[in-house]
């Protein structure tokens, strides 16, 4: 039973992955830029909420009130000004842009917060559990961040196929020349889209923050395995980020269980073995233009 | 007045020099055809009006107003609409979403999804199939719906018989009197002469980047227009 125990606590540890990886997933899938910021950028929301919580006393959950609009915000603003520009450069601008945003990011939170370890207080709820059988107890907090993560890639997922401005979106990822043809000013669509983004990762922070323990480079780590969520699931495919982080998260687990001294070690290599025999990942895009 | 004035405009590609002084202008109203052989810079005159390539000299006016400088998202709404060579489906989504997307800046109009489906009744039964899988005929006539469903005032054909079967070029060229009909202004560039000679008021011939010959098809001859085509 400890086995289906630690299958039950992957699958949810998977929300928060998949949590973590929406947002490099539509990023990615709209204007196929890969943003190694994104880990830091989630410590950036988890340091906000931490903040907020430390000197409004506003209950942590409500925290993303305010992150989610300033991590929107600052996702429009980024692209409008920077990685749009980097966008027009050669390919490998967008990631070096990127690399170093992280690393200003990552010094600037150093500076500001110091190196110690910090987290976000939720008091009993961050031991609270529902007993399902005398094995299997589910963490009351693990569970809403999978619902969570679930509710924010079906939410994403009906916005992308549902709206005029995520067609537009899908439009653009599909031939960006002829989406202007159109009438769509790709450069908007390609700001709204990081703004999504980063309100997604902003969300992901708060969970992060509330999870464990962090501080200004703990989001390399996260960055790692939201990347290799994308890249199960198949690049672009929401559900198959939702997918990738699930099994992610179930490795992760499985093998803390099997080989408790080499952390994440098994679900490094369920990645690999992923990418070596289904290099398109679970659920990839169909489509080749 | 002109609806679309072009005043010898030069358009490079890098260092090569794709069209040398072109002029045209076409009347509200008016089905104006570009002809001529590959290369000729048939392509690169609708995709100057259209916005995708800048020209270095002369002068775009639409409406009166030089539209030059302006990005092709900013020239929909004025009522400019391209069907691409190629014609560049969105080949994830489906026909109707492919049509959704061409009313992304609707002007107001005759056109939406109804009387497209209307006039291209080979697209109704296939609008949920994805524009990757439809056949060329088919994405064709998806990709002129798709144009007009932002109501354009001109509308730029940019090779539509290519690569398609006769019979479907056929029935794509009998819906262009649906079209002019509603009172768009079409500019039409075909290889396929005689398509282009049955639909327009007017014929200019293009070639190697300069126009050699202009007229209503019923003054030119066949030896003119082969002369002019091809450049001997």
């Amino acid at each position: 039973m400890e086995w289906a125990n630690a299958v039950v606590q992957g699958l949810l540890l998977g929300g928060l992955y998949a949590l973590l990886a929406a947002g490099l997933s539509l990023m990615f899938g709209v204007m196929r830029l890969v943003n190694l910021a994104h880990g830091a950028l989630a410590i950036v929301a988890a340091y906000l909420g931490y903040v907020l919580v430390q000197n409004t006393g506003l209950p942590p959950f409500a925290t993303i009130i305010v992150v989610i609009p300033v991590m929107a915000a600052l996702g429009w603003v980024l692209q409008s000004t920077l990685l749009n520009t980097a966008l027009n450069k050669q390919a490998l601008a967008p990631i070096l842009v990127t690399f170093g945003l992280a690393v200003i990011l990552q010094n600037l939170m150093l500076q500001l917060f110091t190196a110690d370890y910090r987290s976000i207080q939720v008091g009993d709820l961050a031991g609270a559990s529902i007993q399902i059988t005398p094995e299997i107890a589910i963490g009351v907090f693990p569970l809403i961040t999978f619902i969570v993560g679930v509710i924010v890639i079906a939410a994403l997922q009906q916005y992308l196929a549902r709206t005029k401005t995520g067609r537009a979106m899908r439009a653009t990822s599909d031939d960006r020349e002829a989406a202007t043809l159109m009438g769509i000013d790709n450069k908007r669509i390609y700001a709204l889209a990081t703004a999504i983004a980063l309100a997604i990762v902003g969300v992901a922070g708060i969970f992060i923050g509330i999870k464990t323990q962090f501080n200004a480079y703990s989001g390399d780590t996260y960055l790692i395995f939201a990347f290799e969520a994308v890249i199960i699931g198949g690049l672009g495919s929401l559900w198959g980020t939702l997918a990738g982080g699930m099994i992610l998260g179930v490795a992760t687990t499985v093998g803390a269980q099997l080989f408790p001294s080499s952390g994440t070690l098994l679900a490094d290599l369920v990645f690999l073995a992923i990418l070596a025999f289904l290099p398109t990942g679970l659920f990839p895009k169909v489509v080749n233009g | 007045m002109a609806l679309l004035e072009v005043e010898s405009i030069d358009v490079f590609y890098g260092d090569f020099q794709a069209i040398y002084g072109i002029s045209l202008s076409v009347d509200e109203g008016e089905t104006l055809a570009v002809i001529g052989a590959n290369g000729a810079g048939k392509s690169t005159l609708l995709k100057t009006i259209a916005g995708l390539s800048r020209p270095s000299a002369g002068d775009v006016r639409f409406d009166g107003t030089s539209i030059a400088t302006l990005p092709p998202h900013k020239r929909v709404p004025l009522g400019i609409a391209l069907t691409p060579e190629g014609r560049r489906m969105f080949p994830s989504m489906t026909i109707e979403e492919n049509l959704l997307v061409g009313a992304h800046k609707s002007r107001p109009g005759p056109w939406n999804l109804e009387s497209v489906y209307a006039t291209f009744p080979l697209l109704s039964d296939r609008r949920s199939r994805l524009a990757n899988n439809a056949s060329g005929g088919e994405q064709q006539a998806a990709a002129i719906g798709r144009a007009l469903m932002c109501n354009p005032r001109l509308l730029l054909l940019d090779e539509v018989s290519l690569g398609l079967a006769p019979v479907v070029v056929e029935q794509i060229y009998a819906s262009l009197p649906t079209i002019t009909a509603q009172g768009t202004t079409v500019l039409v560039v075909e290889q396929d002469v005689m398509h282009a000679l049955r639909v327009a008021d007017r014929v200019q011939c293009l070639l190697e980047g300069r126009t050699v010959l202009e007229g209503t098809p019923a003054e030119l001859t066949r030896d003119q227009i082969a002369t002019a085509y091809f450049g001997i």
